[in-house]
């Protein structure tokens, strides 16, 4: 039995108001994951950690991933009438799906030598609408990685007790993870880097 | 072992130095780093002393930050073996390993048996490798300038002719690929292999001769640093440092990646989680390494070192995530891969050991001196190539 | 004096030299080095240093943490934009005659890191670099060589006239400007006294 399941029945039990669905992961590694919405990211991490049957106390890994705003192309069959006749005729429908800035949990259960499972959880937008509960009260390993995301990918964790910038220089002001970060022009005459970086800037 | 019930205390607020009221200028803020002998490395420790207690400790990283996941999301999969060589600077091997075995997970392809068997010895030396200096570097905080690092090297320096004959490179190895290992052993490997187990055999007692049952050892490490195990794992600390503190878990028992199943080893633990019982472990788990490498040697079956079905140029992983992770020397190294069908990875994350061990190292140092912070850092064992990547 | 004239006088056990000479003799065979470790080519260092290469034989044993008894920096390893305004200021602080070696493919160029955002392409954007050593990283056997490289420099220096080193002439900068964290980049990013890009021509 997948994990996620199991622990997605257990939430839905324990917590009937907490908004959590299912990511199915289509890769060979089968590690399917939670998606919590972060009003209940805090109470789901809790109950994770303080459930006797879960019991998750060790929070592995914490990291950002970029999503950008992208148009995905799905061909659909659809039934048309065509001069009296119903055919089968593919139609390529575009389907906008909106960027978002997505922290990615990795938990681990030491007491019960069980793992991992998966939380996600998704801001609004990349822009200005990026604030996420902090975790530094449920997991003490989530300070430094939060730290990073938040210099790295820009993610306000609200709650965290010391948030700064925890790689780059305090007067740094971009977020260098983010998909459409533009590098410094820093390169001499090396051919290729040097284009992309050009192309970038151009693009920008 | 029962599920901690506590919330975990939080780190000091705000970064301003505090006075009390009526002592001014009582506390002495130092910066320690990012040039300084003894913090392996360009690692910072902003420290506020009163007298020569620490009361407060905040780490500043990032001055070896060399964008590695930002490269490896720009290159192809394979691309970003070598760079995994530079992570953690000292085990090379061990890092090929995460990598190989996140991609491996991601894309669901078998490794080869004895392939298998070569990983686990080239990760058991490179366990060896990291133990013996690391350990020669704590005494040298310590103030044993010199003898302990010099025994220490000379080991590091036969292992690495090891790795040097095996993949052509001392430090930066890039020996493992996806599938299985790059190329064969060499003729009379082996042999060399078990020639020096024998010596590090007695090299270990001597080692231990020099210093376990030092006083002055002693007197610097032990009841220094202490980490209760409730806090250990509610801050993410691996590896030998968890396992100092008493909770028994070992990714190489509880993952069973690899073939480790197939071995008979014990995993050392601590009672007191301070330094000297972090010094034992790693002695301790050397003697253990040396027991898996000698029945690896042994039982080393013959046949293909790379899985025939794995595409090494024009690898393209359907499109999903994986997370893989391995005991390596310093904790749980972990490797997060999403892949979007491209040749490049999505997101490319390294879980680094040594930065999540440093999470406690305020609480550990509290209330000690600045000579003691020293030793508690090296006892943590840290590579900056890997707290910043 | 002439060529036979010192020989005859060496076999009386009379021997006879330059001040020059003695003078380099002197600061060739005791060049003492930071303690100054970046990256993975610091390990090399520490490795050159210990019992199987022995860089005491070159008379450079005694490795100085202090840059106030230091002669010679050896930049092992990647030099981040972060840590670039300390290497200069630890140079800066270095009493004069002060050398540079930069070890290793990133303290050249920025090596395999060149792409990254945070990493200085070159130390010698900043620095006056006396030995480059590739590799990555380079062998102690390289440093070695490049130690000895250094010290046949030294032999060569003359104490008068114009080809004077640059801690002899009164009008030579011994300190260099320490650059600053920009909001993207560090202010400058390279100091045009000592540094200008190469220029390539390309054909087509």
């Amino acid at each position: 039995m997948d994990e996620s399941v199991t622990v997605l029945k257990r939430i839905e039990e324990a917590l009937p108001e907490a908004a959590v669905s299912r990511v199915i992961n289509p890769s060979p590694s089968g590690q399917h994951s939670l998606l919590v919405e972060p009003k209940d990211l805090l109470a789901v991490a809790r109950f994770l950690r303080d459930d006797p049957q879960l019991g998750y106390d060790f929070l592995s890994n914490l990291t950002g991933v970029d999503w950008l705003d992208r148009t995905v192309k799905n061909k659909v069959k659809k039934i048309e009438i065509r001069e009296g006749e119903e055919t089968e005729v593919d139609v390529v429908e575009e389907q906008q799906i909106p960027g978002c800035l997505e922290v990615v949990f990795h938990l681990y259960s030491l007491s019960r030598k069980q793992g991992p499972l998966i939380l996600r959880t998704r801001t609004v937008n990349r822009t200005d609408r990026v604030a996420l509960p902090s975790l530094v009260s449920v997991w003490r390993s989530a300070e430094f990685q939060e730290r990073e995301v938040y210099d790295l990918y820009g993610v306000v964790f609200e709650g965290h007790p010391d948030l700064r910038r925890l790689l780059m220089w305090d007067e740094f002001e971009d977020h260098p993870m983010r998909k459409d970060y533009i590098e410094p022009d820093d390169y001499e005459y090396e051919p290729t880097p040097h284009g992309r970086v050009l192309e970038k800037l151009d693009r920008s | 072992m029962p599920v901690p019930e506590f919330d975990p205390p939080t780190a000091a607020t705000g970064y301003s130095l505090k006075q009390r009221e009526g002592e001014e200028g009582e506390l002495l803020e130092i910066s320690m780093g990012p040039h300084h002998p003894s913090t392996h490395g360009v690692f910072r420790m902003d420290v506020a002393l009163e007298g020569e207690r620490v009361v407060r400790l905040k780490p500043v990283f990032g001055y070896l930050h060399r964008n590695h996941e930002k490269i490896a999301e720009e290159v192809t999969w394979l691309s970003s073996m070598p760079y995994t060589d530079r992570l953690d600077y000292f085990n090379s091997m061990t890092n090929n390993w995460a990598y190989a075995l996140s991609v491996e997970t991601l894309a669901g392809i078998e490794p080869t048996e004895r392939a298998e068997y070569i990983r686990v010895i080239v990760a058991e030396l490179t366990r060896l490798l990291n133990h013996t200096c690391l350990i020669g570097f704590l005494v040298m905080d310590m103030g044993a300038l010199g003898t302990p690092l010099m025994y220490a090297f000379r080991e590091r320096e036969k292992i690495l002719d090891l790795f040097e004959a095996l993949s052509g490179s001392r430090m930066m190895c890039n020996y493992l690929r996806f599938g299985g290992c790059r190329c064969d052993l060499p003729a009379d490997w082996l042999t060399e292999m078990n020639r020096f187990l024998g010596e590090f055999d007695r090299f270990l007692d001597d080692y231990e001769k020099l210093l376990t049952g030092n006083e002055i050892l002693q007197a610097r490490t032990q009841q220094v640093g202490s980490l209760p195990a409730e806090l250990a794992i509610s801050a993410g600390v691996s590896g030998p440092m968890l396992r100092a503190s008493g909770v028994g878990y070992d990714i190489r028992k509880v993952d069973r990646y690899g073939i480790y199943d197939r071995f008979d080893f014990r995993v050392p633990l601590g009672e007191v989680g301070d330094v000297y019982d972090r010094y034992m472990i790693r002695i301790l788990e050397m003697r253990e390494s040396l027991g898996i490498l000698r029945q690896a040697a042994r039982d080393l079956p013959e046949g293909p070192i790379v899985n025939s079905k794995a595409r090494l140029r024009g690898f393209r992983p359907k499109p999903g995530e994986a997370y893989g992770r391995i005991e390596a020397p310093k904790g749980e190294l972990g490797f997060y891969l999403i892949s979007d069908g491209s040749p490049q990875p999505y997101r490319y994350r390294v879980r680094p050991p040594s930065l999540v061990n440093l999470t406690v190292l305020e609480d550990m140092c509290l209330g000690h001196t600045v000579a003691d912070v020293v030793v508690i850092l090296g006892s943590v064992d840290i590579v900056l190539g890997e707290v910043d990547r | 004096m002439t060529e036979g004239l010192h020989g005859e006088l060496q076999k009386h056990g009379v021997f006879t030299t330059t001040l020059e000479g003695i003078h380099n003799w002197g600061r060739r065979n005791s060049v003492w080095p930071l303690q100054f470790g970046l990256a993975c080519c610091a390990i090399e260092m520490i490795a050159t240093s210990m019992a199987r290469y022995d860089l005491a034989r070159f008379g450079a044993e005694v490795f100085r943490p202090s840059p106030r008894q230091a002669d010679l920096m050896i930049v092992a390893g990647t030099v981040t934009k972060k840590m670039a305004p300390q290497v200069v200021r630890l140079y800066n602080q270095m009493p004069e005659p002060k050398y540079v070696i930069a070890m290793g493919a990133c303290a050249i160029s920025g090596g395999p890191f060149k792409q990254g955002y945070n990493v200085l392409k070159g130390i010698d954007r900043f620095l006056p670099v006396d030995v480059h050593i590739p590799g990555c990283p380079p062998r102690p056997e390289a440093l070695l060589h490049a130690f000895m490289t250094l010290q046949r420099q030294i032999d060569r220096q003359k104490l008068t006239g114009d080809e004077r080193p640059r801690h002899l002439r009164a009008e030579a900068p011994s300190e260099y400007p320490v650059p600053q964290f920009g909001k993207k980049d560090l202010t400058p990013g390279k100091n045009a006294a000592v540094w200008s890009p190469p220029v390539s021509t390309r054909s087509g």
